[in-house]
């Protein structure tokens, strides 16, 4: 489904921040990037969305070219990205949140659809609909940002860091989401310092050591082994 | 309360909406793109040329000018985003900051060249005179300025606040690259934001020239005192910037009735400066 070919992407006049990586993901599959902190992983999501630009390389969607896509067209194309500390609409309410989550969709009967499975998925976020969404909790807030996220009705969910500041109870609450919505046929992309949770959940995996692709196999392949095991999960 | 007093208050209320509308476009364009537009107070002085020329040229009265100029001013504002201030949008931040002063200074002085520096008036419009409200008098062009300015800026509350469109731009205020996921095209955003307060402005210039002296340089104090509302306000606050320009309003006159006309701007700036020593992100900033 999507495939990243040779890329290497870097910050506005500064050293390259991943280089010459590749990867797919196939249909319908949870796939984990992991790493330590400045590893990329985030950069590489940020790129499949648009807001950052190859430097080198092709990033491909079914086969069609998605590296010259202006940013604000990638949703369209069933990519949605739920960012790293979840970039809300602080003082849109929670409920006005979900709905710019469906901007690009033209449909209100569709939208409308959409809003009732997200809310059924969170029913935290239909107390708390008319709240601002800058004075909900983190873990609130991130189902927020999840949600805001399905709203586009995407066909690769790309999850930047969701346990990030999430109190531990919480987190595997997330986690479960994830695989609730897996089950549903939604392909997923997930980024994770929680090294362990991320695997549990991925059918595949690839480690990233700055800027590089140094392991990959499938998740419980990669909780049994060494490099994994030392490096991540301190064993 | 003496009838004196009431009736500055009520002169200061009058003036005080017609400063909220100027300051309210000039507030949502920094809000949306963090750009502070100096050329701001010399559309509100093309707004009122625009109904000025009307008028004298083809007996078009005031108020038919207005959305005259709501439409005008919108077509220019979206020019003046697309051709030169959408150029510098990624470029250094001086830039940003002088490439709108040098609009504004092509624009005032474009206009001494094209009509003389002299002081003119729309000298019937259909509304004249005063209201005699007991002690009060109200004058009517004024009244219906205010009213008008009061609706728009209660039209842009809600078109914000309740349509998608409008939602879009406060999401693009908030989160600029989280309204790009979302697939909300920034730039025409900006585009848009830029031309929906140059035609706030426009608006505002030809209710303002109902009653008030139309002349090139009409840009200079409306345009400081609208920054000024707007820090008083807070940046990119549309409420801050509404309650601010009838604050500044009231404060003006009143400050000129029981000291001195003359003094009248310095204590406006004096409440200017004490409020943002206190509250340094204005009254409604975050």
């Amino acid at each position: 489904m999507l495939e990243i070919k040779n890329a290497s992407i870097g910050y506005k006049g500064g050293v390259l921040a991943v280089q010459d990586i590749s990867f797919t993901v196939n249909k319908g599959e949870v796939v984990s990037l992991i790493g330590s902190n400045g590893a990329g992983k985030s950069t590489v999501l940020r790129a499949i969305s648009g807001l950052l630009r190859l430097r080198t390389g092709e990033i491909l969607l079914n086969g069609e070219a998605l590296h010259a896509v202006p940013p604000y067209d990638i949703v369209r194309r069933g990519i949605a990205l739920v960012p790293e500390g979840r970039q809300l609409f602080g003082r849109l309410s929670a409920i006005d949140n979900l709905l710019m989550g469906a901007y690009a969709i033209d449909s209100k009967q569709r939208t409308q659809e959409t809003l009732e499975t997200v809310l059924a998925l969170f029913p935290r976020l239909a107390e708390r609909k008319g709240q601002r969404a800058e004075t909900l909790s983190g873990g609130e807030q991130q189902q927020l940002a999840i949600g805001r996220g399905l709203m586009s009705q995407p066909k690769l969910l790309m999850l930047d860091e969701p346990s990030l500041g999430i109190m531990p109870k919480l987190v595997s609450e997330i986690f479960e989401t994830i695989q609730k919505v897996s089950k549903k046929g939604l392909t997923v992309l997930l980024v994770e310092q929680n090294v362990f949770e991320a695997l549990h959940i991925s059918d595949r995996a690839y480690v990233l050591q700055t800027g590089r692709i140094v392991l990959e196999g499938r998740g419980e392949e990669l909780l049994k082994s060494d490099l994994v095991r030392q490096a991540y999960l301190g064993m | 309360m003496s009838e004196q007093l009431l009736a500055q208050l009520i002169n200061g209320l009058l003036i005080g909406c017609m400063y909220s509308l100027i300051a309210v476009g000039l507030t949502m364009i920094w809000g949306v793109m963090n750009i502070v537009n100096f050329a701001h107070a010399d559309f509100l002085m093309i707004g009122m040329f625009t109904s000025f020329w009307l008028y004298t040229l083809y007996g078009v009265d005031p108020l038919l000018s207005i959305p005259v100029c709501g439409v005008l001013l919108f077509l220019l504002g979206w020019i003046i985003y697309k051709f030169v201030v959408s150029k510098v949008m990624t470029g250094p931040a001086l830039a940003q900051v002088v490439v709108t002063f040098g609009v504004s200074i092509f624009i005032a002085n474009a206009a001494v060249f094209l009509w003389s520096p002299d002081f003119r008036m729309i000298e019937k419009p259909l509304l004249q005179g005063s209201w005699i409200m007991g002690p009060v008098r109200l004058s009517i062009p004024k009244a219906v300025a205010s009213i008008g300015s009061i609706a728009i800026t209660l039209a842009l509350f809600l078109f914000l606040r309740k349509t998608k469109t409008g939602k879009a731009i406060l999401a693009v205020e908030m989160n600029r690259s989280s309204a790009l996921l979302m697939g909300i095209n920034t730039e025409r955003v900006n585009a848009l934001s830029f031309a929906i307060g140059s035609s706030l402005v426009g608006i505002a210039g030809a209710f303002l020239s109902m009653y008030y002296y139309i002349y090139p340089q009409v840009g200079g104090t409306f345009g400081l005192l609208s920054f000024c509302i707007v820090a008083l306000g807070g940046f990119g606050s549309i409420e801050g910037a509404f309650i601010a320009g009838i604050l500044i309003g009231i404060v003006q006159t009143l400050g000129g009735y029981y000291f001195d006309p003359a003094y009248k701007y310095a204590i406006v700036f004096a409440l200017y400066l004490v409020t943002v020593w206190i509250r340094p992100q204005g009254l409604m900033g975050w």
